[in-house]
């Protein structure tokens, strides 16, 4: 049967499972608008107010969903509005399919009327990339870009494809999807070693990141930890993975870590690295980071292995296959004077306050989790509210808690939750933010209402770029240049003119009557909370510091 | 400890493949010394040589990030024992009548081939490992060099 190159894109993304998509129109996509009309039903299409909303969207129904999340953009203006989307997905590994359209073939390389060389311009920001100017090239890229973006370590992939491909006819015969790339092999003596290594050590510590839950392996991890008594540490990328109810997870390391976690990484003496990438949020001394430590890797990237932290034996493999080798080499161990030494550590850790009246970051974050329990979906965005939700939101299964953890990138949030809910109708999702992130992408506030996407979004309000400022705060002088957002802006009418529920509230009480309230509403609502302006996310290690360096108040 | 490296990356020869591998070297901070691209065998493929100095770190991160792009097939690091290693040397001299003769004479120990003569200059082609071309270029740095132009290194393994 013939079709156009539109109707081949819609095909081919409906033969590849995909039922949403997030995209916004254009002149050079048009034509895929024209066909996705035919296909209202089967394809759920929500349409954001700014395609970088749109991108995060995508990224928030893959972190949460496990599936590929899909968006379009036209030409140009709206091809460069999706990069820092995929941006913060590539950092993180999360795979997403994004297609561009872009001039016609004829009038590539002329300057056309929005024509940009967003080929070029994502290609450091992709894992791979495309352009396509053939329409017989369609499906198979198509189908290629999925795999891609599925295979070994998962990331974004961009399809541009040229006005005229999605104007002209071709064959289409549905062909079967490609399989993903073979994960990399390992050899039986290379788990071996690893068993050995951990097997000998008397102080060995996980450290377990994003990877495992690329690879849905928590339960070989949890398995691990148990048989032998070999505590975790977790990085903000694998919140829910490990939670609180895992005895031997310490919690949080790095930067904003628990102390007694950052210990347990100073005192080891083996460092089990699984599908983490010693960034300098964890490792932020690299010179220092496990001193006494032998250090051993598993990861699906090979680039992954000395790039940051030298390493004493790597296995490149996916880290649940890798794990689920290992499992039976090795041996049940009490570790009790490792883990006596870990719980003396943990006795010094960082109490965040509470109070009755005013509202501290911490009570009311693990209020709100309490309160909608274990299914909801926590979004951040970024800043020191990022942080106090890493500390405290107390998930326990994977893809529950989602953030821009490797690009940092504030307004990523309401996109995210969007995605979040679009992908999963059923479970709660809660968006906390700050005043600065959210008003970076507020105008997706429109989207959520035209939609009806049913999200709670808490404001905590300092009325100042927090974590810029507490930077200034401790390291510049408290020389408070250009964070403090003084506008008296109102939340409430906001949230009204959008069309949404908006409530404001300066003491607990407040807040937990706004909080009920706001769960009967059925479309998106707004909680703003007014919080210290000097509040700080505690404990820190500064920048390039160790354990040494940390300030815990 | 960083030595000269010689790598030999098949790629698929589509368009934007050199501006991916290129553009991964700009951005990881690798320095590259020479860079070849030439067509193989089969015209699906070209063959990227390159050489840098780099340690077994360094080595392995770039030959790690690089087989990551989708285009790269293979990447492998040859070895002066194992590879013909090969580059090609134009170099112009400005010369005088009493120095010609004795360029020439150097030339030719090096197995150079004079491939234009002027009144005023001359132009040398010298093919060789690099070490040779160094080595020459180091011989005549007191004539009067006009410019030199190296192709950088192409390498194929023996046996
Ligand atoms: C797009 C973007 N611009 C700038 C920054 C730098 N930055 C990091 S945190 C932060 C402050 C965030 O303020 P807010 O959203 O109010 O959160 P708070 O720290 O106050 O909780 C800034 C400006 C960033 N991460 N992302
Ligand atoms: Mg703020």
């Amino acid at each position: 049967m013939k079709l156009t190159g539109a109707e081949i894109i819609i095909k081919t993304l409906l033969d590849e499972g995909v039922d949403t998509i997030f995209g916004y129109p254009g002149g050079t996509v048009i034509d895929i608008y024209n066909a996705l009309y035919d296909y209202q039903d089967q394809i759920r299409h929500i349409r954001p107010s700014h395609e970088q909303g749109g991108v995060h969207a995508a990224d928030g129904y893959a972190r949460s969903t496990g599936k590929t999340g899909v968006c379009i953009a036209t030409s140009g203006p709206g091809a460069t509005n999706t990069i820092t989307g995929i941006a913060t997905a590539f950092m993180d590994s999360i795979p997403l399919v994004c297609i561009t359209g872009n001039v016609a073939s004829h009038l590539i390389g002329k300057d056309a009327f929005q024509e940009i060389d967003i080929y070029g311009v994502t290609m450091s920001v992709t894992k791979h990339n495309f352009m396509v100017s053939d329409v017989a090239e369609l499906q198979d890229t198509i189908r290629n870009a999925f795999s891609i973006a599925n295979s070994g370590r998962k990331a974004p992939v961009l399809i541009d494809i040229q006005k005229n491909v999605m104007q002209s006819m071709y064959e289409y015969e549905p062909k079967p999807s490609l399989p993903l790339a073979e994960n990399p092999e390992f050899e039986k003596s290379e788990i071996e070693k690893l068993a050995d290594y951990i097997n000998k050590a008397d102080k060995p510590i996980i450290y377990a990141g994003g990877g495992i839950n690329s690879s849905n392996a928590s339960t070989e991890l949890r398995e691990l930890m148990n048989k032998a008594n070999i505590p975790a540490v977790n990085t903000i990328m694998t919140i829910g993975v490990l939670g609180p109810l895992d005895q031997l997870n310490l919690g949080m390391v790095g930067m904003h870590g628990k102390n007694s976690s950052n210990l347990a990484i100073e005192n080891s003496d083996l460092v089990i690295a699984l599908g983490t990438r010693f960034s300098d949020r964890v490792a932020l001394n690299t010179n220092h980071f496990a001193p006494d430590a032998k250090i051993i890797q598993v990861d699906i990237d090979a680039s992954e292995m000395n790039k940051n932290v030298i390493v004493d034996y790597a296995v490149v493999g996916d880290v649940k296959e890798v794990l689920t080798e290992l499992l039976p080499l090795i041996d049940a161990n009490k570790r009790q004077a490792w883990l006596e030494q870990i719980a003396e550590l943990q006795k010094d850790d960082y109490q965040a306050p509470c109070c009755d009246k005013q509202i501290k970051p911490h009570q009311l974050i693990s209020y709100v989790v309490n309160q909608l329990g274990e299914d909801l979906i926590v979004v951040t965005d970024v800043g020191q509210h990022q942080m106090w939700t890493a500390q405290c939101c107390a998930r326990t299964k994977p893809r529950t808690f989602l953030t821009s953890g490797g690009l940092g990138t504030m307004g990523f949030g309401f996109g995210a939750a969007i995605g979040a809910k679009v992908g999963n109708p059923d479970k709660p999702v809660v968006l906390f933010t700050g005043d600065g992130s959210f008003t970076m992408n507020m105008n997706e506030l429109k989207t959520a209402v035209d939609f009806n996407v049913k999200t709670t979004t808490i404001i905590l309000n300092n009325h100042t770029l927090g974590m810029v400022r507490q930077w200034q705060n401790l390291l510049y002088n408290k020389r408070f240049s250009q964070t403090d957002i003084n506008h008296s802006f109102d939340y409430v009418k906001l949230a009204e003119a959008f069309g949404a529920k908006g409530y404001s509230c300066k003491t607990v009480d407040e807040f937990k009557a706004a909080f009920a309230d706001s769960q009967k509403q059925d479309g998106p609502v707004i909680i703003e909370v007014l919080i210290d302006q000097d509040e700080l996310v505690l404990p820190m290690i500064p920048a390039g510091g160790t354990v040494e360096d940390i300030i815990m108040e | 400890m960083k030595k000269m490296r010689v790598l030999s990356i098949l790629v698929k020869n589509n368009a934007g493949t050199l501006t991916r591998v290129a553009g991964l070297f700009a951005r990881r901070g690798y320095n590259i010394d020479t860079l070849t691209v030439s067509a193989t065998k089969d015209h699906r493929f070209s063959k990227i040589t390159l050489t840098a100095e780099l340690d077994d770190i360094m080595l392995g991160q770039l030959m790690s990030q690089t087989a990551k792009l989708q285009e790269v097939v293979s990447i492998e690091e040859l070895f002066d024992h194992n590879s013909v290693l090969r580059e090609i040397l134009l170099v112009k001299v400005a010369v005088t009548h009493e120095c010609r003769s004795k360029l020439i004479e150097i030339a030719n120990v090096y197995k150079g081939v004079v491939v234009d003569l002027s009144r005023e200059s001359m132009i040398i082609e010298l093919t060789g490992k690099p070490q040779k071309i160094d080595a020459f270029i180091n011989v005549i740095d007191n004539f009067n060099i006009v410019n030199f132009c190296r192709t950088g290194v192409t390498a194929v393994q023996r046996g």
